[in-house]
């Protein structure tokens, strides 16, 4: 057994005595959906920061610095301003106003009916074009790191993380992802410290090094922390600088309308505590993403092309940061960053699962189709379990039917456009302004989803390819964000004021804003 | 626990300290908002039309591009700490407001 795999086992033992301690403590619908309101500050933040520095973050980011230098980095920065839109417009009165799902908050003062549906349908988008991204990166990594097959290797993630969600529920996979973030920042800390040892412990000469990275002498000198290898002119075209304004604008307003980021503060016992961990996450975030600077720009002056290429000659992103842990740190190092790289797909894709499981079984099963009644006590967490199994199955499937080859980037930041264009326009409206109603939602939420998969559709990324491309940017956020904002507020002016939204107004007012009435915690 | 049934919320909406709170309240978060989303975006929006600008080294090799990106992460921070300890106070005022009603 080769000790990726040792190493791998040992997380995936610890974390199923988890899933066995949480399924016991797991009585009722609180318990099962929001870990009993019982998680503290630190830990949330912690959990909140492992369900966002994802594979993709982690493997991706490192691999995109590593190859486009400076304009990689923009990642970074976005990934972590974006936390700003979180703790000043979201966290709180979501915390406040709802109960188990995002939409809770937009169904407080609207009719329940159509905002659930549509806010379940675009949780649902969300979740499954990221968890895709994510099941189609695990299986490439494993095949690398293990040597396993794609197919299975894709199943035996998405089983894993059933086991985490049907039986441990949202306590199991807090925790899993709590574990997981630690491991990710010890990794990612070696990583930085062995990079800078390498360079001598000077900042210095780590910069003179980037500045003329050679990738260990194997390529052209380029300095690397010039912008515009990605998004420059020369490179991207007279588009390229756009699409970067575009990437920032989808990143800093689509993180606060990723479901599974928000159901986290549903975990926590009150919206003070849902604060500091925003507070927490970021710091996490914030280091974490800073370190991306040693590991990802430092790769490309320590690794050979060579190591870092794929057989048919193109960059092989996703490797970098294992491969840079093998040349520095040796074997058992490689070991424990593929370990953890492994983790963290396992521990995201559970999040997504459980965000979009509870979404169709509070939102849609029972506040849609059953007119928010429970018919037999204990309905909704078996139809969450149920869809669970289902995500799981399809997503497994879908994963599978695209194979390797399909461009993860591509899915993630469909995912991103979809949260900022059709979920933030309408949680922000409906928090800030009186004057809102059910109309303004629905149109909010449906042009915000449609018009960013359309245009990622007609993007370079999309269907017709970068020479048929429609739609000129690869980032649809400046387009379909200011859309879904002016489809939210034209649906609501254009139609008749709704009396009982705007008489609901003051209860969500006083809520969200004093914390009066808000759920309490229910475990100890 | 409080029955959300009996709560009187427009009385309590009509309160002139939970009126003066909140609008306070609106007021630090929309300055804070258009603050941060400025000096966001003027990362992408200098780097992308003036690269030139944005290469000029400033310490060793590391340039503006690159100081104006690190400045990002002390920004969000920073932005943080401040609404942090504001939200604090914030907290006792809402506290006030409905502590009739505990």
């Amino acid at each position: 057994m080769s000790v990726p795999l040792i190493m791998f086992l040992a997380f995936v033992a610890l974390t199923l005595l988890i899933t066995f301690w949480a399924a016991k403590k797991n009585t009722g619908a609180s318990a099962y959906f929001a870990a009993g309101r019982s998680i503290t500050g630190w830990q949330n933040g912690l959990a909140v920061a492992g369900d966002y520095m994802s594979a993709a973050s982690f493997l991706g980011i490192s691999g995109m610095i590593c190859f486009s230098g400076y304009d990689g980095f923009m990642y970074s920065v976005g990934f972590l301003v974006a936390y700003i839109t979180v703790l000043l417009v979201v966290a709180e009165p979501l915390r406040n106003a709802g109960k188990y799902t995002m939409a809770d908050l937009l169904a407080y003062r609207l009719k329940p009916r159509p905002v659930r549906a549509l806010a379940s349908l675009s949780t649902l988008t969300v979740s499954t074009f990221y968890m895709i991204a994510q099941m189609v990166g695990a299986g490439v990594i494993i095949k690398r790191l293990i040597g396993l097959d794609f197919a299975p290797a894709v199943i035996g993630v998405g089983l894993l993380m059933l086991v985490y969600v049907v039986f441990g529920g949202m306590l199991a996979t807090t925790w899993v992802q709590i574990i997981k973030a630690l491991l990710l920042i010890a990794g990612a800390m070696l990583l930085s410290y062995l990079v800078l040892k390498f360079h001598n412990y000077s900042f210095t000469a780590f910069f003179e090094a980037v500045s003329k990275a050679d990738y260990a002498g194997t390529a052209e000198p380029k300095n690397l922390l010039e912008p515009g290898l990605k998004f420059g002119v020369a490179v991207a075209g007279p588009w390229g600088p756009l699409d970067l304004v575009s990437l920032g604008l989808g990143l800093v307003l689509g993180t606060a309308g990723l479901p599974h980021i928000l159901v986290r503060f549903y975990t926590v016992p009150d919206a003070k505590t849902a604060r500091s961990s925003v507070v927490w996450a970021m710091a996490i975030i914030g280091l974490f993403y800073i370190m991306t600077t040693f590991f990802g720009f430092g790769a490309a002056t320590i690794l050979k092309k060579a190591l870092i290429t794929t057989v048919d000659g193109k960059p092989d992103t996703n490797m970098v940061a294992p491969i840079l842990a093998q040349v520095l740190g040796g074997e058992l190092f490689f070991a424990f960053i593929s370990a953890v790289a492994f983790a963290t797909i396992l521990a995201v894709v559970a999040g997504l699962t459980m965000s979009a499981s509870a979404s169709f079984a509070h939102d849609f099963y029972s506040n849609v189709l059953h007119h928010g009644k429970e018919n037999r006590p204990g309905q909704e967490v078996k139809v969450a379990r149920i869809t669970a199994f289902c995500v799981g199955a399809v997503s497994i499937g879908i994963a599978i039917y695209l194979g390797p080859s399909v461009n993860a980037a591509f899915l993630v930041g469909l995912a991103f456009a979809v949260a900022a264009s059709a979920n933030l326009p309408v949680i922000v409206l409906s928090v800030f302004w009186k004057r809102f109603n059910t109309t303004g939602a629905v149109c909010g939420l449906s042009v915000g989803l449609v018009s960013s998969i359309v245009l990622i559709l007609l993007s370079p990324n999309g269907m017709f390819g970068k020479a048929g491309a429609l739609f000129p940017l690869e980032n649809p956020g400046i387009v379909s964000i200011p859309l879904g904002f002016l489809a939210a507020w034209l649906g609501a002016i254009l139609t008749a004021r709704d009396p009982e939204a705007e008489a609901k107004f003051a209860e969500l007012k006083v809520r969200a804003h004093t914390g009066l009435g808000s759920e309490k915690a229910t475990a100890h | 626990m409080t029955d959300n049934s009996k709560v009187n919320w427009a009385e309590i909406e009509a309160k002139p300290a939970f009126r003066s709170l909140l609008a306070r309240k609106a007021k630090f978060i929309v300055t804070a908002t258009i603050f941060f989303l400025a000096y966001y975006l003027a990362l992408p929006i200098l780097v992308g039309y003036w690269p030139e600008l944005m290469k000029r080294q400033v310490w060793g090799k590391v340039n503006i591009a690159y100081v104006f990106a690190l400045s990002q992460f002390f920004m969000a921070w920073i932005v943080a700490f401040i609404y942090v300890r504001v939200a604090a106070k914030w907290d006792k005022e809402a506290a006030d407001v409905i502590k009739d009603q505990i």
